[in-house]
Order: C-alpha cells, then structure tokens, then sequence
C-alpha cells in the first residue's frame, strides 16, 4: 500500500504527511489515527457510549415522575445523597434531564452522527483517499473525546453537574451560587462545549473542503448522492452557527467569574439584592438560539440525507424529485438562521418580532413537506426490501410527519402562550429531531455496518429491535401530546403537587413503562453491534446492489480507499431499475458505453454528439 | 466497445465536473477561508450585543473623554491620537504581511523572513500598546465590573456595560492578535529552517497573512464601534 498518494485527484499539491508508510502501531492505527474510516467508527462508538448514559439518566427521570412517593433503595445505594431515602433529589432531577439533553443534542446527534458519517462516507462517496486534512481530522475527534470526558466528570463534583437545562439559559447560569448545579457543574459544562464546538468546527472544515476540493473525475454537484448533500449543508450550517454560541459563552464566562452583567440585571439571590444592573437574559436566547435552531437542523438534515440514499437503495428507485431533495435541503438550511425566535415568542420579545418569525418559521414546513412528499413518492409502488436499515428509515419517515405537524401548532406565536414548555413540546421535538434523527442515524449503522466492519448485522435482532423502539417511542412521546395541551409543564419534578396534574400521574407510569422496554430494546442493538462486529457474517463488496462509490472501495480497509486509481463517475447515483438494463442498479462508475441499451437522452446532460450516436444504436439494435 | 459509442463516456473537465479544486485553491487555504467566515460570526455576534446594549441604555461614554490620553506622555487632551497610533501600527503591519507574501511567491527566503520580522513587530508593538492603554483605562477605575468615582450620580450603568463590553471585546480581540503572532513566529522560523524551500512553495505564507489581514480587518470594525462612533 505504500507509494499511494492520497491526494492525487486535486490539482494543487497537498502535503503527505502520514502517507509514506512508516510501520502501523496499535496506537497509530486505533488510538490516534488519521484514517477517515477508523475516526469515523470512533466517533461513533463514543457517540454510542454517550447515548447509553444520556438515555440510562432519561430513565432515571422518569422513574422519579412515574413514581414520585416511592422509595428505590437501589438509587440510594448508586447515587448516595442524590438518591437520599431512595428517591432523586430535586436538584439531582434537574441536573439530570439538563445532561439528558446536552448529550442527546450535541454529542450524540451532532457528533456522533455527522461525526460518523461525514466522515466515513464524504471520501468513500464522492471517490477521495481521505478527508483534506486528516491530521485535523484526528484532532476533530480527539477533543471531542475531551469534551465528553470532562461533561462526564461533572457527575463526580460534589454540586452535581449543570442544572439549568440544556440551554443553560441565565441567571441560573450565570449566578454560581443560584442553585447547586450553577457552581462547578456549570463550569465545566462550559469547559466541555468550548472544546466541543473546537471539535465540531474542524470536523466541519474538512467536510466542507473535501467535499468542495475533492471530487473525482466526474462527480460534480449534481451527481452526489443526496447523503453528501446533507453532510455538506450541515458542516456549513455548522461553521456558521457555532461561533454565535462561542461568543455566547465568552459572555457568560465573564459574568460568571468576572463581575459582568452582560445577561444580568435586577436579581435578588437568596435574600441579597445584587449589584448587577443593565444586562438582559433575553440576549443570551438571542444567542444561543442563533445556535440552538440552525442547531437542530443540524441534527436532522445528516439523518435524512441517510434516509434518502436508504429508501432509494432499498426501494429500487431512483429517488422521487433529486433536484427538488437538494434544494429543499437548502431551503432548510437558509432559513433555520432567520427562525430562531420562535423559541423566545413569550420571553418578553417584541411581539411584531413574534410575527415575522412566526412568518419565517411556518415557511420551514414547505421544503419539509416537499421531503417528506418524496420519500413517499419514491417508496411508491417500489421493489421494497424491508432491510433493517429500510425500517428505520421509514420510522424516520413517520416520526418526521407526526412530530412536524405539531410544529405547525408550536410556530404560531398566539398557540404557544398555551403551549409553551408545556410537555406538547417535549413531545413535538423528540418526535420530530429526536426520534427521527436517532432512527436515521440507526438507519445508517445497519446500511454501513458491513462497509465499517466487512460483517453483516443480524437481521432478526435488527427486527425486534426496530419494532419496539418504533412502537416504543411513539407510546412514550405521543401521550405528552395530551398532557401538554392541559397545560403540564415540562421540567417538573413532581405531579403529586397540583390538583390538575394529578390525573396525569397514570400516565406517567404508563410513559416510564414504555421508556423501560424501548430502553431494553436497546440491549438488542449493543449486542448486535458488538457481536457482529466479530461474529456477523462476513460481507460482499455490495451486499445491498447499491450504486454509490463506497461499495466499488474493497472490504478490506485501505489508508486511501481504493487499489490503484479512484473510480471516475458517469452518472448519478439513482439508477435504479433502469428501463432495459438487465439489473436493477447501475453503479456510478458505470460508463454510459456499457449500458447502451437503457441509455435515456437526458442522461448525456445536452451532448448532442452522444445524443445522436445513442440514437443511430437504437436504430440498428431495435 | 467500439469506439464511436465510447465517446458517450467522455468527462467534463469544467471547473465544478470534478477531479480538481473547482476555486483552484489548495484544501488549506479553502479551510482557512471558511475558519474566518466563522469567526467573523463570532466578532458579529459579539458587537450585535453590543449594538443591542448601547441602544437600550440612557447613556453611554463619549469615547472622546474616555480615550484621550497618551500613556507614559500625556493624561488628557488628546483624544483618539494613541489609538490612532495602535490603528496605523497594525494597519502597517498587514502590509509588511502583504510583502511577505508577495516575496513568497517569488521564492525570495531572505526578504519573507524579512517582512515576517516587520509584521510581528508590529503585532507586538500592537499588543503592547493596548497593554498600557488597558493599564491606563484600569488605573482610572475602569474594569470589568468597575467605572471610575466621577460617573457616580449620573447614570452608572450605561458606563459599567461600556467598561464590561470594551475589555470583553477588545481583550477577545487582543487575543487573536497574540494567537496571530504566534503563529507569525512559527512561520518565521519555518522560513528561517527551509521548510518551505523544501516544499517548494510559500503558501503557507499566504494562509498565514490571510488569518493575519481578518484579525486587522476586525480591528477596524471594534475601533469604530468603541472609539469613533
């Protein structure tokens, strides 16, 4: 393998470095690798990790609202005072769904998607050795791995970790006395996301770099799957929204340690009138939903990109309306930066704001609908192949509908004085980001499992495992729809204390059921993932008859991908059930010569010399 | 195949049809690019608030009275002379970066390391001077938190967010200044060892200059939201 250059497709020299081979280590090849491939499988086995502890602390709250009067004596002996007498304390409860939420949010569904894929597919789909740079591509990874270690080590302060939500919205934030989670733990959680956004930030650079400078012979925009479209506008989504959080937190770090009042003013703790005058916590909303909503988007545009290039494979067609998939992605893209204030409708913001945003917000729904609309159409009378990975992806289908049309309701700024942090939004989102993107991102484990590891997944525990967590999440999240239009709030540590929420209490113990066995389903997954990984049947080169570049790369994996010379691309990547080609895909790096018999003339992009040579065949193979 | 249908298979070689940089720029300085688009969200975001903070208070300092001396010289009357002074300093040195680029490009070792030397002179002189500026300023009273006695009476808060948001953003600034000539020393060095002889070219000069002209251009836009308007 030595003596191939990596970077031998762009014109302009790249420096090697790493490229001449010097003797592979343990530590080279899986600790500090610059391989896209094995930082791609690290990203997502501590994506992995983290989304285990954030949804074993999403049981723990639940178990407190399911049964607020009882004691769990367990708790007590894992969790000492903040399980005192067997129950989760108030201050612990709120900690919890805080780094609930900061790690299903950011470490999992930001970096532990977009950092798996983007990295395992941008190279391997549009025919590059490895990322631009690969040696910031291995610091991308490593401070992401700082960032979850020290959000993890926030569990062990004697305070507890940030408590504030995982908006970390001031004076709770900004005050370190304000409540327990407001000391250390908040510290850190702003120690942790620094070095997160450090991370995301490289990451996004590279995706966007290889994907611009890299292409192979032949891929221009307009023959990239659509997986490398979304990977894309995410990265740049990315690069764009991080930075307003950076200046965010710099903010909040100064009126935390340095006796500002950038986001205080007018505050009364614990019996002390504070001198702080002349700030606004509003302005750190501002801020941070500059962030939080292109943020969103950022966690589900990689998930559909993966959904669309899933559906296509497996419903043998070529994917319903490319060029409008792309330009909703777009869509979606511009307009998450003009939206953000419709997570602040009835913080004290202007109310004409309130209208334009409302405006702007509702608007989302078209491409969003125009999406959804395709994957429909594409699984329309198709040759559907119910892989796991296809299952998902429908799931991702159906969550995206149903959690979408509750964003209509949440848009309107009149709707939301009654819904408002009421538990209809903790509904709505984890419907339509969290499920939805955590169902994409399973989508795409069992589809490139094989190209990761050269084994095939278990198909039956792919089954179980789909149907009660598709059946599971819907019982959890689709009650809350309820409680929250009778007005529970969310966050709440007990029901037990109004009288209107009590009759919700049954409820309750249903949803923490429900969370229980989709929780246990999740067993099937971790021992599918990691038995296969060793066990699973071994793969072919293209075990699903797809078209894209990654499965023309041999099984075994190579630092630079292919043998000898990347693969030129031909065609786009959805021929699918060509009429008169005698299979049901055509790979990308088919030439066109090859397939004369299903050549169509709108394939030759308006050559008319190729037109008129396809014609005279068809005139004389009639 | 025969050979009048294998023309079907030719590629496009437009910019965009793939196999090469479509901007004909080097990953690097792609990065670079994007690395400044986003940290020019960062400096947006920052004097946004400010903007939203100066709106709402009653009264703000007038960067006349704030700014007017000349430290180690004069205490008062002459305002906006030193700041002056720090622009130009800075200013200059994005052109001795300019030079040392363009010297660069003709492969001229001694004249990079030459106006590398310049720049980072200028860098640190910069630094320098916002060092004393900020010692003055802090010997009067103001700080982060903190505003001199004589504003006590009037309206203080107007004052206290200009003090918070002046050693905020400037010191955020002044940081990227430092991290720039940093990386300036480092390139200095690697001129001086041959690195980019070796490689054959100075582009890394250029990627350099690029993050260098963005901290100057950033300058300008604090200077004028902090001292002129």
């Amino acid at each position: 393998m030595s003596g191939v250059s990596t970077h031998d497709s762009t014109a302009v020299h790249h420096d090697d470095h790493g490229h001449e081979h010097h003797k592979e280590t343990f530590i080279s090849k899986y600790v500090f690798s610059q391989d896209h491939k094995m930082i791609a499988k690290q990203f997502l086995i501590t994506g992995i990790v983290m989304a285990v502890i954030a949804m074993l602390l999403s049981l723990l709250f639940r178990i407190q609202l399911a049964w607020p009067d009882k004691d769990f004596p367990l708790l007590e002996a894992f969790l000492g005072k903040w399980a005192e007498g067997g129950r989760i304390s108030p201050d612990f409860y709120l900690a919890l769904i805080t780094i609930h939420g900061t790690i299903m949010v950011f470490f999992v569904l930001t970096a532990g998607l977009s950092g798996t894929f983007s990295n395992l597919l941008i190279p391997l789909q549009i025919g590059a050795r490895d990322m631009a740079s690969p040696f910031v591509n291995m610091l991308s990874y490593w401070f992401f791995f700082i960032a979850c270690v020290i959000m993890m080590s926030s569990f062990f302060v004697q305070t507890g970790p940030a408590s504030s939500g995982w908006t970390v919205y001031p004076p709770l934030s900004a005050l370190p006395t304000a409540i327990a989670g407001s000391g250390l733990g908040m510290t850190l959680w702003l120690i942790s996301m620094v070095l997160f956004v450090a991370s995301s930030l490289m990451g996004a650079l590279n995706y966007v770099s290889t994907v611009l400078n890299m292409r192979t012979k032949g891929m221009d925009l307009w023959k990239m799957p659509l997986t490398i479209w979304a990977f894309f506008l995410t990265a740049i989504l990315g690069i764009l929204s991080f930075p307003v959080l950076v200046s965010g937190v710099v903010l909040l770090i100064f009126d935390r340690s340095f006796g500002t009042s950038f986001y205080l003013s007018d505050i009364v703790l614990n019996g002390n009138i504070l001198p702080n005058e002349g700030g606004s916590p509003i302005l750190w909303q501002h801020l941070f939903w500059f962030l939080g909503h292109p943020e969103v988007y950022i966690v589900i545009l990689p998930a559909l990109g993966i959904t669309s290039e899933v559906i296509a494979t497996n419903a043998r067609k070529p994917i319903f309306g490319y060029h409008a998939m792309v330009y909703s992605l777009i869509g979606i893209a511009v307009l998450s930066f003009i939206v953000w204030g419709h997570h602040m409708f009835i913080t004290g913001m202007n109310p004409f704001l309130g209208g334009v945003f409302m405006i702007t917000t509702l608007i989302i729904a078209v491409p969003s609908a125009v999406k959804t609309f395709n994957y429909l159409a594409t699984l329309w009378r198709g040759n559907l192949r119910f892989t796991p990975a296809m299952l998902f992806a429908v799931g991702l289908v159906s969550f995206f509908i149903s959690g979408g049309l509750t964003g209509i309701f949440l848009g309107n700024a009149a709707l939301d004085i009654n819904l408002h942090d009421t538990y209809f939004v903790v509904a709505h989102f984890h419907l339509v980001m969290g499920s939805a993107a955590i169902f994409g991102m399973l989508s795409g484990v069992y589809h490139w499992f094989p190209k990761m590891f050269g084994r095939m997944m278990d198909e039956k525990l792919g089954y179980l495992h789909f149907w009660l967590t598709f059946i599971g999440a819907y019982l959890v999240f689709f009650p809350m729809h309820f409680m929250g239009i009778d007005g529970v709030p969310r966050r709440y540590y007990a029901f037990t204390e109004f009288e209107f929420m009590q009759q919700w209490l049954t409820v309750n113990v249903f949803i923490t059921w429900a969370a229980i066995i989709s929780a246990l389903a999740q067993v099937a997954f971790l021992w599918n993932f990691f038995h296969s990984m060793y066990y699973g049947k071994k793969t072919v080169q293209n075990p699903w008859d797809s078209n894209t570049l990654e499965w023309t790369a041999p099984v075994e994996h190579y630092h630079g991908n292919w043998i000898g010379e990347i693969p030129s691309v031909y065609r786009w990547p959805y021929d699918y059930s060509k009429p008169g080609h005698n299979e049901d895909f055509i790979p990308q790096t088919t030439p066109f010569s090859e397939t004369m018999s299903s050549n169509l003339p709108h394939d030759f992009e308006g050559n008319a010399e190729a037109e008129r040579i396809q014609a005279e065949w068809l005139i004389q193979n009639p | 195949m025969n050979a009048t249908v294998s023309q079907l298979d030719e590629i496009k070689t437009e910019p965009w049809s793939g196999g090469k940089s479509p901007f004909n720029v080097e990953y690097g300085k792609l990065m670079m690019w994007f690395f400044l688009v986003s940290d020019a969200f960062t400096f947006s975001a920052f004097l946004i608030y400010y903007g939203a903070q100066r709106f709402t208070q009653v009264s703000w300092p007038d960067p006349d009275l704030v700014f007017q001396s000349i430290p180690g010289i004069a205490d008062h009357g002459y305002p906006l002379v030193f700041v002056g002074l720090m622009t130009f300093i800075l200013i200059m040195s994005s052109v001795t970066m300019v030079l040392a680029v363009e010297a660069g490009h003709r492969m001229a070792k001694k004249e990079v390391a030459v106006w590398m030397i310049w720049t980072i002179l200028g860098g640190l002189t910069f630094l320098g001077c916002q060092a004393a500026e900020w010692s003055h300023l802090h010997h009067e009273g103001y700080w982060w938190g903190s505003i001199p006695e004589f504003y006590k009476g009037v309206d203080t808060v107007g004052a206290t967010q200009f003090a918070n948001l002046f050693f905020t953003i400037t010191g955020f600034h002044g940081f990227h200044v430092f991290s720039g000539v940093v990386i300036n020393i480092i390139i200095f060095f690697m001129t001086l060892g041959n690195s980019f002889e070796k490689r054959g070219s100075y582009l890394m000069v250029e990627k350099v200059g690029l993050y260098w002209h963005f901290v100057d251009l950033v300058w300008v836009f604090v200077f004028t939201f902090f001292y002129l308007v």
